[in-house]
């Protein structure tokens, strides 16, 4: 965007909703909004002390493992749902259940099945994400050239070797739009499963500051997150744009 | 290939048929495309499918490439009947089925790295072959960056690497444009003269299929029948700007349009 014939870095615009948040703190009409300056101040004490530091490892492991399970498991079956129509058949119900379906209330049903632990927690997340994955997979490779198919085959490329050298590469840009989306999610999900399941990690200090009325923390402790999973999908869909060369080429 | 028959005459001599296709049918659902057909292809020599749309031409050519199978029939290559893709033939396409994530020689390569060959050779083979085509400089674009012709120079480049014996062409200068295809039908006799490949290649341009072939093997439609088999005889050995002035080149085509022209709604 330009300005008087400036141009205006990129998300400058958050500036201008900083100041309006600074104005409304100052002007101290309710307490629910500390000024964004001191929401900072407490965000730079906070995550030097031990409480922040333990509980951002702990929601960044059960996020990893969560997403890193919905990756591993979501492509290679969306993959397949896509070659195969049976599979297909059998599976897309299934899928399209669980994405629309209220996963937050299937919650109990996992602790009574995994416990009240990470486990929950970690499985909690994979199900906000996974399910995106398995249908943008799907739907990248339903979409590939037949021919790129065939030429493969005739040049002598099994069924696994197409697998991994055709079907993946030609269903990338779709495969990176879901997971960038499934990552998404899957923070929703993590702070979900902190908060229903046990209260560890991030989901413990949104507990601890939101009952005890500590705003500022409250705050910082949000805004830590939603740099994070913005990082992480910005980060993502700039892996997007790297293949995006092809994805209109296929 | 279910059923392998025993062809009723045996072949005057098997040595100069490189492709031999015997009682081919092939039925998709109820639709009959091809009836027992049989057909020979010449070793060295270039043999056109030529039909009007719908003639199975294409089928055909995919049953001999192994990637359809024949409802009944044999279809042998150098002698050894077919069970599917093989290192002895290579496909040309008619939309180029690059990999578009991939650069030129990577792509021309493809086929020498599904065979499991290392980097280093494997490129030394296809920087050959991407000279051959013309396309010296363009190792490292992407498709996307190329003009239609010169991305159908890189799949018959990719064709032409891992050295088959039979090059299979479906209607590859189908999407490339007027001038573009009558410099690759130039190229491609020279190709044919130099190589010693036997090549079957599947066009609906009358004019193309009489300008290369040594062999036309007219398809007639619903379902599919060799109705006539043509081999120019006078104007094969003369240079190609005199080709399309030539007597019996004029007289072919015509002779074609005429059995074909019933067949086209």
């Amino acid at each position: 965007m330009f300005i008087l014939g400036y141009k205006l870095p990129a998300m400058s615009s958050l500036i201008l909703w900083a100041l309006l948040w600074e104005a409304i703190g100052r002007l101290e009409l309710t307490f629910f909004v500390p000024a964004f300056s001191t929401v900072i101040m407490t965000l730079i004490e906070l995550v030097q002390t031990k409480v922040f530091q333990k509980a951002l490892s702990e929601t960044a492991y059960a996020f990893s493992v969560g997403i890193g399970a919905s990756v591993l498991i979501g492509i290679p079956t969306g993959i397949l749902m896509g070659k195969s129509r049976l599979l297909d058949e059998m599976l897309l119900p299934w899928v399209n259940i669980f994405i629309s379906a209220p996963l937050t209330a299937l919650v109990p049903v996992l602790m009574v099945l995994f416990g009240f632990g990470t486990k929950t927690i970690i499985i909690t997340t994979a199900l906000f994400a996974i399910w995106i994955i398995i249908l943008n997979a799907r739907a990248g490779v339903m979409q590939i050239n037949r021919s790129l198919v065939e030429m493969a085959r005739s040049f002598g490329a099994g069924p696994f070797t197409a697998f991994y050298k055709i079907y993946f590469w030609a269903a990338l840009p779709e495969i990176l739009g879901g997971v960038r989306i499934g990552v998404i999610r899957a923070v929703k999900g993590v702070i979900i499963g902190q908060l229903l399941v046990s209260i560890v990690g991030f989901g413990a200090l949104f507990e601890l500051y939101s009952s005890n009325f500590l705003m500022a923390h409250f705050w910082a402790v949000l805004l830590v997150l939603f740099t994070l999973a913005f990082a992480i999908a910005e980060f993502l869909s700039f892996l997007e744009r790297k293949v995006a060369f092809y994805a209109t080429k296929r | 290939m279910a059923i392998s028959q025993t062809s009723a005459q045996p072949l005057a001599s098997t040595a100069d048929i490189a492709v031999s296709v015997r009682n081919i049918s092939k039925k998709y659902n109820q639709t009959e495309a091809l009836r027992n057909l049989s057909l020979d292809f010449p070793k060295g020599e270039l043999t056109s499918l030529l039909g009007p749309s719908g003639c199975g031409k294409t089928t055909l050519l995919k049953i001999i490439a192994g990637l359809l199978d024949a409802n009944s029939g044999t279809v042998q290559v150098g002698g050894q009947t077919i069970s599917g893709p093989g290192p002895d033939r290579a496909f040309v396409f008619q939309d180029f089925a690059l990999m578009p994530w991939a650069n030129v020689i990577r792509n021309v390569a493809f086929g020498l790295e599904l065979r499991g060959i290392a980097k280093s050779e494997r490129e030394a083979i296809a920087e050959k072959y991407i000279a051959s085509v013309g396309l010296t400089g363009f190792e490292k674009s992407f498709p996307h960056e190329l003009s239609g012709g010169m991305r159908q120079r890189v799949g018959l480049a990719r064709a032409l690497s891992v050295n088959a014996q039979v090059l299979l062409l479906d209607e590859p200068f189908s999407a490339v444009d007027e001038q573009t295809r009558r410099k690759f039908q130039e190229d491609l006799l020279a190709l044919v003269q130099n190589e010693s490949k036997t090549f079957i290649f599947v066009t609906h341009s009358i004019e193309e299929a009489v300008y290369v072939s040594d062999q036309i093997a007219i398809l007639l439609p619903r379902p599919s029948r060799v109705s006539e088999i043509i081999r120019p005889s006078s104007f094969r050995g003369k240079s190609v700007d005199n080709i399309r002035r030539d007597p019996e080149y004029l007289d072919i085509v015509d002779q074609i349009w005429a059995s074909l022209r019933s067949y086209v709604e």
